[in-house]
């Protein structure tokens, strides 16, 4: 008598560790376009509202592009470094994927820390979120930004706890996948902030 | 379990319906006194009568449908595999398509002829009316003829009345609904709507944008006059009110209350409804340039005196 | 300092009415712990239940918070028909204006957002897996963790009852009204965090699904092929991923406003009320395709089991759902027509409404003509769906009219409005999942739900519903607008007495479904689903046993055809008893959920009153109870082929079939399927 089930294993099984890797990624690339839709949300409200300077400063009057150039470099560079990173990830090595991680996170704190001293900057010297309109949808913009690279920054600090304890398994290289992936599109939104926001406003 | 009752079923269901018709619509937008709400009337018949078209026969082909192929009816032809027929699909897809393009020219049209921003064809000259919604009441200026009020309007039939409008408070909507359609009042900004009376009485008027405690009795009258000299008439009985509307007046008019009656005042201020919108945007602009704008702006300075909030 | 605004005067103790609906609530919580401790059932709920990572499970949950904020949202309308019928001419209504502005904002909050939403999600948890002939969903864990995120939004509401007060602005909240100068106490922040937290819930749910159908289905069934119910909730889930952030995107601003003096929304410094108008309704009116779109799925499988035959035009539907979703995104202005965006902004978006009513029409004749020669049998999903038919076509009707923007000038913000979009929402969508509860609970449950009460449930809501509605419309051409506490126009009165026996009426259908699901249970013996096909179903749910064993699929089956299920009993391939089972992979229950959602409600608590190191301690419980699921080894299991053989044994001898003689039996004629004992 045949039936349509004489397979051992059925269809499901032997793709299962395969497949949750990849499962994994395609759910976070899906998280990734929600992000994406929310950072478009915070990129309109500065469209409409970066010409409402009330009682306050322009875009013309804060912006020192030399400082952010310098903020753009340390982040581009962290995404390269993280490139580096995987590859020897994929090749096995574990102390270099360490060492890159170690990098990247450092030019990614440099981002931060100058980001940071900006806007501690500002603030002192009166041109806060509460004074305008621009001013609170630059803060929300390039401060929504900051707080996805600290998170970033936080879950980079945890892999390479990961890593270093329990090596480069297939779990963390699925992790260190998605993370990749947040990392690089941070880096792609960083581009729109500074061209939208600080040449646009600058200029 | 059989399904007898059908019919009788339908009737009992659109029985409120039945009683609603037998009833005078009076007052309401199906009672339309001006040009625009009659515009707006045989609007919503014109959209309701071509939509019908395809809701009644699909209405019917419900009952229809339901009632020959019920399972009992072991006559009906049985068919459990016919998924496909290109032709009701291409049928189904285009009278919709057909109706739907109708109703589009017909939207496209009357949404510029009824737009609240155009001035309505007419060789009388508009009346002027300000507007100004606060928490909770209307405060009304016509700037030509220097008076002002508080939940009552006036003017004469058949001359149209050009309102600007804004709000010292939350959102509001300035809403007649037997003269026209309504537009929202926001605060730092100007929106504009254009009516007619044609027919003499008082209409009520409105919010219709929930905007806090005191909403609900935000209420007031239009009264179309059937002749410009009791329009006069009225112009006077404000006039005689003596009560200035300075800063100092405006300001304490400004405080929350709810359930106001009618007040009345001379203007004191040419320009407050600007100076009004401009609390909301101090230096959005750029600094005042004129002596005419420098005096606005001292204005808006001393309305910014007290915040028109409502202690909870 | 240490409770931040929080002080004993935020408990209404001096409100009756309050005090009532607390003690009532309260009592009842009581009972229910009592009896759950007197049946010693405090441990099979906690893993059985609480800590399941089972999209069955989690999904009956999901119904269960729906039907009991049901419950709560359809008290508030009660009391609102109340308010309206008593307070005019004069009259003082039954509830002080503070307390009704509440009560309006939270009947719709909670009916969006905390019945429709969940009642769709559990509709779709039990049943999506089941149709492609998945285990489970991708992310078992992450579904267990949206369902708790649910449940903290719903504390946070309902707490907003005893601790301090709801928002008092609608449901949509808009600014100026909504900002910190017009809105000083905690309403609106119970509102944004609620909104917030069940937001995130709702989004990872979207994401979980739409990995679940493009990674998950059996082998065979190709999109194109996978069940109409399936299609309707992938296009709200593509629905939820691309409009819910929009929200969250706009209530973080309005928050940052709030708490931070920041000037997106104010009407000082330059802030842009109408910004929050167009980014509210960017999300809000995908929202209502993310309820309605499953409904349609829903009525597709119900009239087309229950008519025995194909679904006419299955890829004709897909396509429609799919217009529908994408013309979606490009509406949101008609919510705000009166706005003053000018003629050809309004025109546009006017006319790119009415063009959605044509797939809309395009699937209501593909309903008509899956009837159309078919055998109908007028079980409670059967009248539902015509139930439906009939009321969405005038909801819908009402919409189009009010998609031109000059016929809404008069209309918008009336009670015509409202008419419109309860004709709708309840017409379809709450119809919708009616019938889908109906239809699915003998899967999920193993018996049938009583009948009689079933039909007498749908002509009350039926009957109740126009009578509750149909006046509204009348009242907003007679000229009322809503969200007022009081009238005093004497021709809106009989309307609003006529409302009200409306909700009554509807009020006896609640009643005669809680007395179906007290009678059914009590009967259930009687009504047993023997074979997991009572309605003889074309869907591989219906394949299963009922309920389903934990696993769904011994075997995961193969797919020819869409109606995979009909086209197995066909070929006489269903009920097949397998040579041996194979190891199956399952996740494990977890009670990561349950604790992520109890910080969570802590964060949302102390953000709402500005008790900050509580807010520290709940991100910080968050993080720490991320971080150690990430690290946990124990994740998953292997059920051993002996423990599926002895569910599957079980399951084929209630059949009557004989598993081991099975090779005797003349398994080679073609059947439609082999039930050799009665059924029901």
């Amino acid at each position: 008598m045949s039936t349509y089930v004489e397979h051992a294993h059925d269809a499901h099984d032997d793709h299962e560790h395969h497949d949750s890797g990849s499962q994994t990624v395609l759910g976070f690339w899906f998280y990734l376009m929600t992000d994406c839709i929310l950072f478009a949300t915070a990129f309109a409200a500065y469209a409409v509202l970066y010409r409402n300077i009330a009682t306050g400063v322009s875009g013309k009057e804060i912006f020192e592009l030399p400082y952010v150039l310098g903020e753009t470099a340390a982040l581009l560079l962290s995404s390269i470094t993280y490139g580096f990173a995987m590859i020897a990830g994929h090749k096995g090595n574990k102390s270099a994927v360490l060492g890159w991680l170690a990098v990247t996170f450092a030019c990614g704190a440099v981002f931060i820390g100058m980001e940071v001293n900006e806007f501690h900057h500002l603030i002192a010297e009166g041109h806060g979120p509460n004074v305008s309109a621009f001013l609170s949808s630059f803060f929300g913009l390039v401060g929504l930004h900051g707080l996805h690279v600290t998170a970033g920054l936080l879950w980079m600090a945890v892999m390479m706890f990961e890593v270093a304890k329990t090596g480069l398994t297939g779990r963390a290289m699925t992790r260190l996948n998605c993370l990749s992936l947040f990392w690089h599109f941070l880096d792609i939104v960083w581009i729109c902030v500074f061209t939208v926001v600080y040449l646009k406003g600058a200029m | 379990m059989m399904r007898n009752f059908r019919p009788t079923r339908l009737l009992w269901g659109l029985s409120p319906v039945v009683t609603a018709l037998l009833t005078g619509c009076q007052g309401g937008i199906l009672d339309p006194k001006g040009q625009v709400a009659a515009d707006e009337k045989s609007l919503i018949i014109t959209a309701t009568v071509l939509m019908l078209l395809v809701v009644i026969p699909v209405i019917v082909m419900t009952f229809l449908f339901a009632w020959k192929y019920r399972a009992s009816n072991k006559d009906a032809i049985y068919t459990p595999k016919w998924s496909h027929s290109n032709k009701i699909e291409a049928v189904v897809w285009i009278i919709p398509i057909i109706i739907v393009s109708c109703l589009a020219v017909v939207a496209w049209k009357t949404t510029h002829k009824l737009d609240p921003y155009r001035p309505l064809d007419s060789d009388k000259k508009p009346i002027n009316v300000q507007v100004v919604a606060m928490n909770w009441k209307w405060l009304f200026i016509y700037p030509d003829l220097n008076i002002a009020t508080v939940n009552q309007i006036a003017f004469p039939k058949d001359v149209p009345v050009s309102f600007r409008i804004t709000s010292d408070a939350a959102m509001n909507s300035f809403f007649i609904p037997q003269l026209g359609g309504q537009i929202y009042a926001m605060a730092g900004m100007e929106t504009k709507l254009h009516l007619v009376a044609n027919e003499a009485g008082i209409y009520k008027g409105f919010s219709s944008n929930y905007s806090g405690a005191g909403f609900s009795g935000m209420k007031f009258n239009a009264i179309a006059t059937e002749t410009p000299a009791q329009f006069d008439a009225w112009v006077q009985k404000v006039r005689a009110a003596a009560k200035p509307l300075d800063a100092d007046a405006y300001l304490a008019l400004v405080k929350p209350s709810e359930n106001n009656a009618v007040a009345y005042y001379t203007t004191a201020e040419p320009r407050l409804f600007d100076a009004v919108m401009h609390k909301y945007m101090a230096g959005r602009q750029s600094l005042a340039a004129t002596d005419d704008e420098l005096k606005l702006a001292a204005l808006t300075k001393r309305l910014c005196a007290t915040p028109a909030v409502k202690e909870q | 300092m240490l409770l931040g605004k929080l002080t004993l005067d935020a408990i209404p103790y001096k409100e009756p009415i309050i005090v009532a609906a607390l003690s009532g609530a309260g009592l009842m919580g009581l009972l229910v712990m009592a009896l759950i401790t007197k049946f010693g059932k405090w441990g099979y709920l906690w893993k059985e239940w609480l800590t399941s990572v089972d999209h069955k499970k989690i999904g009956v949950m999901y119904i269960a918070v729906a039907m009991i904020m049901l419950l709560r949202g359809f008290a508030d309308a009660l009391m609102m028909r109340a308010q309206l019928a008593k307070a005019t001419d004069g009259h003082l209504g039954v509830f002080p204006p503070e307390h009704y502005d509440q009560i309006f904002t939270a009947h719709g909050v909670i009916m969006i957002i905390f019945m429709a939403m969940p009642f769709m999600t559990g509709l779709m948890n039990i049943v999506v897996p089941l149709q492609i002939g998945a285990r489970d969903v991708a992310f078992p864990f992450l579904n267990s963790l949206s369902f708790w995120l649910l449940v903290s939004a719903v504390i946070l509401v309902n707490l907003s009852l005893g601790v301090g007060n709801f928002a008092r602005t609608g449901w949509v909240a808009y600014p100026p009204l909504s900002e910190l100068g017009f809105s000083p106490d905690v309403g609106v922040d119970y509102y944004t965090w609620a909104l917030q937290i069940s937001g995130i819930g709702t989004t990872l749910t979207a994401i979980n699904f739409l990995v679940t159908i493009i990674k998950m289905r059996a082998p065979g069934m190709k999109l194109m092929q996978m069940p109409i119910f399936t299609w309707t909730c992938t296009w709200a889930n593509v629905l939820i991923v691309a409009s819910f952030p929009i929200l969250t995107g706009a209530l973080a601003m309005l928050s940052l406003d709030r708490y931070l003096d920041f000037h997106f929304f104010t009407a000082e410094a330059g802030g842009n009320a109408m910004m929050y108008l167009n980014l509210f309704w960017a999300w809000g009116h995908p929202e209502v395709y993310i309820l309605v779109l499953p409904a349609f799925g829903i009525f597709s499988e119900v009239i087309s089991t229950f008519s025995g035959k194909r679904l006419f035009g299955h890829t004709s539907m897909i396509i429609a759902s799919g217009v529908i979703s994408v013309l979606g995104f490009m509406v949101w202005l008609h919510h705000f027509f009166t706005m003053g965006s000018g003629a050809d902004v309004n025109a546009f978006f006017g006319i790119a409404t009415m063009v959605i009513s044509v797939p809309t029409g395009v699937k209501l004749f593909n309903w008509l003509f899956t009837m159309y020669q078919g055998r109908i049998r007028f079980t409670p999903p059967v009248l539902w769906t015509m139930g439906f038919m009939v009321t969405f076509s005038i909801g819908g009707m009402t919409g189009v009219l009010m998609a031109v923007p000059g016929a809404d000038f008069v209309l918008h913000n009336s009670l015509f409005l409202i008419a419109h979009f309860h004709n709708t929402i309840i017409g379809g969508a709450v119809f919708g999942y009616l019938a889908g509860f109906s239809y699915w609970f003998p899967k999920a449950f193993g018996f049938k739900l009583n009948e009689k009460l079933g039909k007498a449930a749908f002509w009350f809501w039926q009957t109740g519903f126009m009578f509750a509605f149909i006046p509204l419309y009348i009242l907003g051409f007679l000229g009322m607008t809503r969200r007022l506490n009081h009238t005093d126009n004497a021709a809106w009165d009989p309307w609003l007495y006529l409302a009200c026996v409306g909700a009554l009426l509807i009020a006896c259908g609640i009643g005669c479904q809680l007395l179906q699901l007290y009678v059914s249970i009590r009967d259930r013996k009687q009504n047993l689903d023997v074979t997991g096909d009572p309605w003889n179903g074309h869907t591989l749910e219906w394949s299963t046993s009922s309920p389903p064993p934990f696993y769904n699929f011994a075997t995961v089956p193969h797919v020819h055809d869409i109606d995979a299920f009909t086209d197995m009993k066909e070929k006489g391939e269903a009920y097949k008893v397998p040579h041996k089972y194979a190891p199956i992979h399952m996740p494990s229950n977890t009670a990561t959920g349950v604790y992520i959602g109890g910080f969570t409600t802590l964060l949302g608590f102390a953000l709402i009153w500005h008790i900050w190191w509580l807010a520290i301690v709940g991100l910080v419980g968050i993080i720490g109870a991320m971080l150690a699921r990430a690290y946990d080894n124990n994740l998953d299991y292997y059920v051993q082929p002996d423990e599926v053989e002895t569910i599957e044994r079980a399951h084929f001898e209630q059949m009557g079939i004989d598993v081991d003689n099975y090779a005797e039996r003349d398994a080679d004629k073609p059947r439609r399927g082999s039930r050799p004992t009665t059924t029901a």
